[in-house]
């Protein structure tokens, strides 16, 4: 076969969707959303750097209903690529792999990130009533 | 480890990793481990920085044993998102000028990412 036509991986399209594959798929949005984040914490850090006013703004934006709006959709993401990554690491090893253990695991995965995040962002709102 | 490609077929580069994708493999998961412990300390001490004036949040990032923390983080976090990053390049990105562009691109920018937080990181702790 010639280098230029080998197949591809993966092709999203040609697959019937199914748990396994949306919660797969998600992973990687989630994981690529979380770069976001991560600029996100570089913007905060560095802003600190930039004197009372800079860093003022920058807890600001953060603060106002977009930035919290970003920051709840980024601290879902953060759980549910931490715990499906914790879910790939168990695959690394061997286990996991049967459809029953994989929907069990799936569905805690969705339960924990949603959970976590509320818990997270009510944490917040009691820090931010402290101040 | 033992060595499953054909001598033709490294010769040729096959495959979409090329060469060093167990490397990779490994990597991402050495930095996934290192970001479980990390990221869960981060959201639980950030959360206290909700609203804080800068003098908190420097005597946050200056506190014991903060600034290592967050530089680890930053380290881990920006190997990990380019290591993931490159794959999804790899996977979707099939022109071969633009792959090696957008993978040369989100090399050097997560590393200039890394060291400019670092940098900060460092000036926030020491700086006056």
């Amino acid at each position: 076969m010639a280098p230029g036509n080998r197949p591809l991986s993966p092709h999203l399209q040609v697959y019937r969707p199914q748990i396994t594959s949306i919660l797969s798929i998600i992973h990687r949005l989630m994981g690529v959303a979380l770069v976001g984040g991560a600029l996100l914490f570089t913007f905060w850090i560095s802003a600190a750097t930039y004197g009372p006013e800079v860093f003022g703004f920058a807890q600001w934006i953060l603060g106002s209903w977009f930035g919290r709006l970003v920051l709840f959709g980024m601290t879902f993401a953060l759980y549910y690529h931490l715990a499906n990554g914790l879910r790939h690491m168990a695959w690394d090893l061997g286990y996991g792999f049967d459809m029953p253990t994989l929907k069990i695991t799936g569905a805690i995965v969705v339960v924990f990130s949603g959970g976590m995040t509320i818990l997270t962002f009510a944490a917040a709102y009691a820090v931010r009533g402290m101040h | 480890m033992t060595e499953l490609r054909s001598s033709l077929g490294r010769a040729r580069g096959y495959g979409e990793s090329k060469e060093g994708g167990l490397g990779h493999w490994k990597a991402e998961r050495l930095t996934a481990i290192a970001l479980v412990p990390l990221t869960l300390w981060f959201v639980g001490s950030a959360v206290f920085m909700v609203g804080a004036d800068l003098p908190t949040f420097k005597a946050w990032v200056g506190g014991y044993g903060n600034p290592v923390l967050l530089i680890l983080l930053t380290v881990a976090l920006y190997h990990h998102a380019q290591l993931g990053l490159s794959v999804i390049i790899e996977d979707y990105v099939h022109n071969v000028a633009a792959n090696l562009i957008a993978l040369i691109m989100v090399k050097l920018g997560a590393v200039f990412c890394a060291v400019y937080t670092i940098f900060c990181i460092i000036r926030l702790t020491f700086g006056g």
